[in-house]
């Protein structure tokens, strides 16, 4: 019902709004389950899981292709990337990832597709249309977090025990850069302008934003959430409106998705959501944020510009990743 | 051909500056780095930079110890080593990317004195961080050893409360839990549990006498109550035999036989030479806890909860065995001089040990938040594991158990009780 209202009042105030909000079709949410080795599908206006995919082992991170077409999953223990027809989810075939693969972040022509593996120390760079490794790129221990810049130029992947972002370009395929962020970074993500990078710290507790071009650090994010006992506090996923206004930042066992100024990088609000609240996803229009909370099998919709959390919709067990479609 | 699609309009100043930022790629054998207090902007390498070299020992005392009983748990040959051997490369990964390199150096000794010897000479030729294997008594003689040497010790095996309270030095940190720490663990899950009837069966050792008046100490602590008390005299002969279940099988239900009115057996016997054959021949049909049984340990080879994954499958491609607990310990404390070496960029044994007794030092250690020392002793606070042999059960500090300043200090004696002088005096 919140909603609603919200979607009226954007139709009489503006235009802009009329054609974003009439275009508002129903996207489609991926979510993968860790422990349950499914995908759930969610309708993003119904609110409603519509499929429910069988995948391989230990499902993580996930995404779509620029077309949104093909449906990409890290089968983390079967050490393979699975990529699945994103409109009639059928399996396809497997992409060689290396070993562990946890995260992913695509080029923003399309190919290749960049893949941490969380155990070997290295991100992988597969070409997907050919369906081959084109190199291997040595980082820190246990990276995880990928980001990739706008203009494609630069991916930064940052490395879990090491404590670092690494700055890659993509071009030569080599670090140029390295900051030591706080401990456990986990999700690394680029503004919409390519002018800040975010950087969570699960056990640090903190966010860090860098500026990409000069790689110093512009603020230090923290958190303090009345009841919530510090250590409980963990940032993981991070998502930016296009605008450069909002950012929002998953807060983990702190049951929290915090709100977050880009211009001031004071927080705004939390938003109580589901527990061990980790991966973040945006519709398309910015108009919905959808969490995966792993511990109580569910994904909060929260409404973005009223910054409610209107629904939360049972998935399968341990969600982890999440993904919406560009149409 | 990668570069070729940049659609964004607002990008031109990224555009830049990546632009810019590529046209000083380093290699990644000779990488740059910018942190929170540099000062340097661009990513200048600079260049034939010497490499930090940051030595640490490994000191282990050779001692006859009985073995324990099952063959699952006998120790291999590199109990502790190859946690620091870990510990080591994790190190060094890091380590690539900011100039630094670690090594370990491993010093074994059966007598106190050549252990002493050998590791001062180790110190004198400038390693400053010593991990150690040792017997209570040989830590606290090669601390006073080196008490006047630029050294940090790091006790990683032995669990005795004294080392850390009245017999305390300024020179030792600990990443061994505290045998309190860990019947505090143990008892806050029994106390949630609502298992507060205990009846206690101790060995006859040192050490099973000391983790027996830790569980009496738990038990007041957390209002459990200890109902029964009973020593099992036992000589621990030879662990092997063909036979010996139908002697147990006959014994253990007698010896248990006629307790008061227990929730569950709690067993004292820190040597694993008997406490293993109480499950399931007790008298009355009670589950089995302490030092057999229900545990509580700093890690278990099957934890895979905060990533543990990853960390025991490096540990087992390294080693080809499952990681134990001591081998953990010793990757904290090599770990600990990681980081605190790639947060201040130096291997200055003063400024390390300043940072990592301070409050800033936080290490993440695969236990879901963050891990730190406390300042009044040197103890390393951290989650403790609660599991069965094969699997984890819970972790404490239990949620219900609070404290004002960290649940972590709810595990083992508390800065108010703390006997400790010569670490504040430092």
């Amino acid at each position: 019902m919140q909603r609603v209202s919200t979607l009226l009042m954007s139709l009489l105030t503006t235009s802009f709004m009329v054609g974003a909000a009439t275009q508002a079709q129903a996207y489609r949410v991926f979510v993968s389950n860790e422990k349950e080795n499914t995908i759930t599908v969610i309708d993003s206006e119904k609110l409603e899981v519509i499929k429910t995919i069988k995948v391989g082992q230990r499902p993580r991170g996930i995404m779509l292709t620029r077309d949104g077409k093909r449906l990409l999953v890290c089968a983390s223990d079967d050490h393979t990337i699975q990529v699945f027809n994103a409109e009639t989810y059928e399996y396809i075939r497997n992409l060689p990832s290396g070993s562990d693969p946890e995260l992913l972040a695509l080029h923003p022509s399309g190919n290749p597709v960049y893949v941490a593996n969380e155990d070997d120390n290295l991100v992988t760079v597969v070409d997907m249309e050919k369906g081959v490794v084109i190199t291997e790129i040595p980082v820190g221990v246990e990276p995880e977090g990928m980001g990739i810049s706008p203009d494609g130029k630069v991916l930064v992947n940052t490395s879990e025990t090491t404590n670092m972002a690494h700055f890659i370009d993509t071009a030569t395929m080599k670090t140029f850069d390295n900051v030591l962020v706080d401990n456990r970074p986990r999700v690394a993500e680029f503004s919409a302008d390519g002018k800040q990078l975010w950087v969570s710290a699960e056990i640090g507790g903190t966010v860090t934003v860098i500026d990409p071009a000069t790689r110093k650090i512009v603020s230090k994010i923290t958190f303090e959430i009345q009841g919530v006992t510090k250590d409980a506090i963990q940032p993981v996923g991070v998502r930016m409106t296009k605008d450069g206004k909002t950012a929002f930042v998953a807060l983990g066992p702190a049951n929290r998705v915090a709100v977050i100024d880009m211009a001031t990088f004071k927080v705004e609000k939390y938003l109580l959501v589901g527990q061990r609240v980790w991966q973040l996803a945006l519709t398309p229009d910015d108009k919905m944020l959808f969490t995966t909370n792993g511990t109580s099998n569910d994904v909060s919709a929260i409404d973005v510009p009223s910054l409610k959390v209107v629904k939360s919709i049972k998935t399968g067990r341990y969600p982890w990743g999440v993904v919406v479609s560009p149409n | 051909m990668l570069l070729a699609k940049v659609s964004s309009t607002a990008t031109l100043a990224a555009v830049a500056a990546a632009s810019l930022a590529i046209a000083y790629v380093s290699s990644l054998g000779a990488p740059s780095l910018s942190h929170a207090g540099g000062t340097e902007a661009a990513p200048t390498a600079k260049p034939a930079e010497a490499k930090l070299q940051v030595p640490i020992v490994y000191a282990r005392e050779i001692r006859d110890v009985p073995l324990p009983l099952s063959l699952l748990d006998l120790p291999p040959p590199d109990d502790g080593i190859a946690g620091g051997k870990l510990a080591i490369s994790d190190n060094n990964t890091t380590g690539k990317f900011l100039n630094q390199e670690f090594t370990l150096d491993t010093v074994e000794s059966g007598t106190v004195d050549g252990l002493i010897a050998d590791v001062s000479a180790k110190v004198g030729a400038g390693a400053k961080f010593v991990v150690v294997d040792a017997s209570p008594d040989t830590l606290l003689k090669l601390a006073d050893a080196l008490k006047d040497k630029d050294a940090m010790l790091f006790n990683a095996a032995a669990p005795d409360d004294r080392l850390r309270e009245d017999q305390c030095r300024a020179n030792v940190m600990h990443t061994a839990p505290t045998r309190s720490m860990l019947t505090d663990a143990l008892g806050q899950y029994l106390v949630w549990k609502k298992w507060t009837k205990w009846f206690l069966v101790s060995g006859t050792r040192p050490e099973d006498k000391a983790y027996a008046d830790e569980l009496r100490r738990t038990a007041k602590r957390f209002g459990a109550t200890i109902v029964e008390e009973r020593v099992f005299q036992y000589d621990p002969g030879s662990r092997r035999t063909d036979g010996g279940f139908e002697q147990s099988q006959q014994q253990i239900p007698t010896f248990t036989q006629g307790a008061k009115p227990h929730d569950v057996v709690m067993v004292a016997d820190e040597g694993e030479l008997f406490g293993e054959y109480l499950p399931f021949r007790t008298w009355d049909p009670r589950p089995v806890a302490g030092t057999a049984g229900l545990v509580a340990l700093p890690w278990h080879a099957a934890l895979e909860l905060w990533g543990g994954t990853q960390f025991q499958n490096r540990f087992k491609r390294m080693n080809n065995r499952l990681m134990r607990p001591l081998d953990y310990n010793v990757w904290l404390a090599v770990r600990a001089v990681g980081e605190a070496a790639s947060r201040k960029r130096t291997g200055d044994h003063k400024e390390l040990v300043t940072f990592m007794r301070s409050k800033e030092f936080e290490l993440a250690a695969f236990k879901g938040i963050k891990t730190t020392f406390r300042e009044w002793n040197g103890q390393l606070r951290q989650p403790l594991l609660v599991t069965t042999a094969k699997l984890l059960v819970s972790v404490s500090p239990q949620p219900q158990f609070l404290h004002q300043f960290s649940e972590l200090d709810t595990l083992g004696y508390d800065r108010p009780e703390t006997k400790c002088k010569a670490y504040l005096a430092k």
